[in-house]
This record gives structure tokens, sequence and C-alpha cells, in this order.
């Protein structure tokens, strides 16, 4: 579960990027967070994650207290997460196996487990036959999927996806957020932040909106799905 | 800790080597430059301390006395000389005992020639002790302390080759300390620019693997990795040179300058360059190591 009490978040002198944010999500939960550019979307997910710091305020991760965590505990506390950006964020020299075990690797899985998960979520993400291809032959809702596969490998119990969307055409957007929709029904909580209005209204679901740092809804909406 | 990991670590800093090799070469060829120098003085002192340690055992003073002097004053001066802390062994040679020697010398062969002065010791007075020291740079004090002695003669000793020996070894040892010194900044600077660029090249990279959750050591392990591969290639290379170096000058300047062999006894390359080889190639990879680590913690933060 993830609780943010009180949040505020200011940068230099009274710059207030976020006001008074309270938000709780609860386990296997499926979240957008919505906004224009610079409502402090991104901001929320960096304070999560805890690549920054709030200015005031508390935020709970499965209980623990962020603010009292030691900064050698932070890299062990970042694997709860799976992360995916926009940009895609993959390494280029590297095929798609290799993009997706880099981020068991790094946190010194064993070469068996890698050769086992690897496929699995490869799988999941519907990209077994592509394992040897590099992501620039592939299209962007491919590549989206290989960053989300390297975002779940490691087994996080909350994935975060900064406008995973963003660079997508609306074919591929949808495809997209079908498989986010799919592994949140694994039980993995999803917070997806995006601007994209259209997005949200197809699919539906708890929507937090923030506006120039200030949390204005927080609301259960209808999808075009859900009418389907 | 996994050798997974460990293999990962070794193979990503070899990737980063390879990315920026011209600017891993310049860092190889200045700690080549580095350790060059290093052993080239290293080589040097060595020889010259292993000299001076011969001559503290070959290279004696020999300490005459006054000819009126009886045995027992003769004997009571050495007492009090072999009390000396800078005393490490004295013979003491008596008049018949030189006389002895001079002959077997002298007259190899004609002995009938010393014959003529068998009723007459011309060396009569000339009773000595030879003294060999602990240290030779103490020489001068003693042979000082000597001198005032009621009794003495005569004091002779090799000064020119002592001071000589011993200042050399001071002002090299200095030089190599300056030259070294230079070259191991020079070394770390370059060091730490090819991490530098090594980073900037996988910032993408660190940056994922910071999210995906991995250590800092993990992320800083490759560039480390790398600077001390970088310095244990430039430490290995001038090692390979001064082995070969170092046995050919050896051999060459004895044969070319015979006369040498008498006077200075070089130290075998077996014996000289384990221990060359052992601390060379921990300057190597000291340069690297601190190089890159303190680089590396400047630029990745979690």
């Amino acid at each position: 579960m993830i609780e943010i009490l009180d949040v505020c978040k200011a940068y230099g002198t009274g710059n207030r990027v976020l006001r008074d944010i309270n938000i709780t999500i609860r386990d296997g939960e499926f979240v957008f967070i919505m906004g224009r550019s610079g409502s402090g979307k991104t901001t929320l997910l960096r304070l999560l994650i805890k690549e920054e710091e709030p200015s005031s305020g508390e935020i709970i991760v499965n209980g623990i207290e962020l603010q009292r965590m030691r900064r050698r505990q932070i890299p062990r506390y970042r694997r709860n997460f799976g992360i995916v950006f926009q940009d895609f964020r993959l390494l280029m020299d590297r095929n798609v196996f290799e993009n997706v075990a880099f981020a068991q690797r790094v946190v010194g899985a064993s070469s068996r487990g890698i050769r086992e998960s690897v496929p699995e979520m490869l799988k999941l993400v519907g990209l077994s036959s592509k394992y040897k291809s590099l992501p620039q032959h592939l299209s962007g809702g491919e590549q989206q999927r290989v960053a989300i596969a390297r975002a779940l490998v490691n087994k996080p119990e909350i994935l975060l996806a900064d406008e995973p969307t963003g660079n997508l055409d609306h074919q591929n957007a949808a495809g997209i957020m079908d498989l986010l929709w799919d592994i949140n029904r694994m039980g993995t909580t999803v917070v997806v932040v995006t601007h994209s209005q259209e997005i949200v209204d197809q699919m539906g679901g708890r929507v937090i909106t923030l506006d120039r740092g200030r949390m204005i809804s927080d609301e259960i909406r209808d999808g075009y799905e859900d009418e389907d | 800790m996994r050798i997974s990991v460990i293999w990962y670590c070794f193979k990503q800093g070899l990737k980063n080597i390879c990315r920026n090799i011209w600017f891993s070469l310049a860092s190889v060829a200045t700690v080549s430059a580095c350790v060059f120098l290093f052993c080239l003085f290293f080589s040097i002192i060595t020889n010259i301390q292993f000299m001076v340690k011969n001559m503290e055992s070959t290279v004696g003073i020999t300490v005459l006395f006054e000819e009126n002097l009886s045995e027992t004053d003769i004997l009571a001066l050495g007492a009090a000389i072999g009390g000396r802390n800078e005393v490490k062994d004295m013979i003491y040679i008596s008049a018949e005992e030189a006389w002895d020697s001079f002959q077997k010398d002298y007259f190899a062969g004609r002995e009938e020639l010393a014959e003529g002065f068998a009723q007459d010791n011309p060396l009569a007075g000339s009773a000595s002790y030879e003294i060999h020291l602990y240290d030779i740079s103490a020489q001068d004090t003693l042979v000082a302390w000597m001198q005032g002695l009621e009794g003495v003669r005569q004091v002779n000793y090799s000064s020119t080759v002592v001071a000589g020996f011993a200042g050399f070894n001071r002002m090299m040892g200095l030089l190599s300390l300056v030259m070294t010194g230079v070259l191991l900044l020079v070394a770390m600077f370059l060091i730490s620019n090819t991490i530098s660029v090594a980073a900037a090249f996988r910032k993408q990279e660190s940056q994922i693997m910071r999210l995906v959750g991995a250590t800092n050591f993990m992320i800083r392990a490759p560039f480390v990795v790398e600077g001390v591969l970088i310095g244990m290639i430039g430490a290995g290379i001038p090692l390979a040179g001064i082995y070969v170096l170092y046995s050919r000058s050896v051999a060459y300047l004895m044969e070319r300058f015979p006369i040498l062999s008498g006077i200075f006894t070089f130290l075998p390359v077996e014996e000289i360059y384990p221990i060359m080889a052992a601390v060379a190639m921990c300057l190597g990879g000291g340069i690297g190591f601190f190089g890159s680590h303190f680089t590396i913690r400047k630029y990745m933060k979690v």
C-alpha cells in the first residue's frame, strides 16, 4: 500500500511543485494520475522511488516510512517498483533479451534465474519471437513492451508508468494500456501518469487529477471499454 | 557475491576500456611512464644500497698506533673502540702478523729476500685494528672520534667512495620521489578523465541501474574495474621492458667494463624483480583504483 500524507515539494525558494497531496493507493489497484504538463505528476513518482525528498509530509510504502530510510537501504527499496518511461530508455547496443536480462543482472540474479524469467516476461508482453532483435529494429509499441518486460522481470509489487503511451500512435497506445490492465489483473499495483484525457476516458477506473501541484479530484470513472 | 556478478563487472569494465580506446591508451601510457620511472629508480637505489651493504662488510677502517705504544695500551684502546655502537666487528693485527702477511704478498716465490729481515721486523710498531661498521654512513663520526684518541697515529679509510655513494643514493631517492609523484598525479588525472568519459557514455545505463534497484557497488564496480585494469596493464608493460633492459644492461656493463666487476656487484634480476614487480603492480593498480573510485563517487550518487 502507498500512503502519501500532506506531501509538499518545493524547489529553491518558493517554487512549489506539489502542495498538500494526500493519496492512498491500495495493493492491486490501477490508478491514473492525470494532469497537464507541470502539474507535478512526475515529481510525485520521483518522490515515490526516493529520487527526491518531499519538503514536508510523509510517504509510507508497504509500511516503510521513506523519510526514515537510510541511503544504503534505497536500492533494495526500489526493487519494489518497476518503472516505465515515455522514451522507453532501452539500451540500444543490446538485444531484447539482454535489455530485459539487464534489470536482473544488475541486482545480482543468477544466470539460471535469468534464463528462466526473461523468456517468461517476453511471452507475457508478446515478444517471444523477437528476443534477438535490437531495439532500433522494433516499432515504438514493441520497444515499450520491452521496457515493460524489463520493469516486471524482477517481480515488483508496484508498476509505475510515466506517460507510457506518450510516444505511441493510438493503436499501439491501446495495446500498451491493455497490457498494463492484464498486468494489474495478475495482482501488480499499477500507477499510470498521463496527460492524455483520451486514454483516461477510454480506460476509466480510478483517476487522480493534479493541477499546478494540487490534487483537484480523486474519482472512479467509467471507461468506453466498460460501456462495451 | 556471485561469480556471475564479478564476471559481469569485469566484462563491463573491459567494454568501457574498448569504448574509449584512445582515452584508455593515453591513461595506460601515462601509468606506464610512471611505473617505468619508478622501476628505473628502484633498480638504481636498490643496487646502490646493495653495494653500500657490501662495502660495509668489505671496506674497513684501519687504525694505526704510535710506535712507542705498548701492546697493552693498544689493546686498551682497541677495547674502547670496540665498545662503540657503530662497530660491527674488528680484527687486531699485531706487528708480527702484519709482517707475515706482507711477506706472503710481496716475497711470494722469493722468500730468501725476506730472510735479511729475520731478526728485525721492519713493520715493528705497525700493529693495527681493522674495523667494519654496521652502517657505513656512520664512518665519518667514528673516524673523527678515533683521530682524537691519544696514541692513535693514523686512521685509514675511504672517505670519497662512501660519501659519494651515500650522497648519490639520497639524491636519487629524492629525485625518484619527485618524478614518480608528478607522474603519479598526471596518471591519476588522466584515469579520472577516462572514467568521466565512460561515466558520461553510460549515463543512461547507470540511471536504469539505479531505478531497478542496483546497489552503488554494482553501479560503480565496472568503472573501478576499468581503472584498475588500465593501471595494471600500464604497470605490466614497463615491467616486461624493465626485465629485459635490466638483465641486458648488467650483462653489458660487466662485459664492456670488466674493471667494474671488481668494484661493483649488481643484484641479479631474479632477486630484484619479484619485489619490484609486486610494488609496481600495486602502484599501477592503486593509481587505477583511487583515480576511478573517487571520480565515480563524484558522478554517481543514489
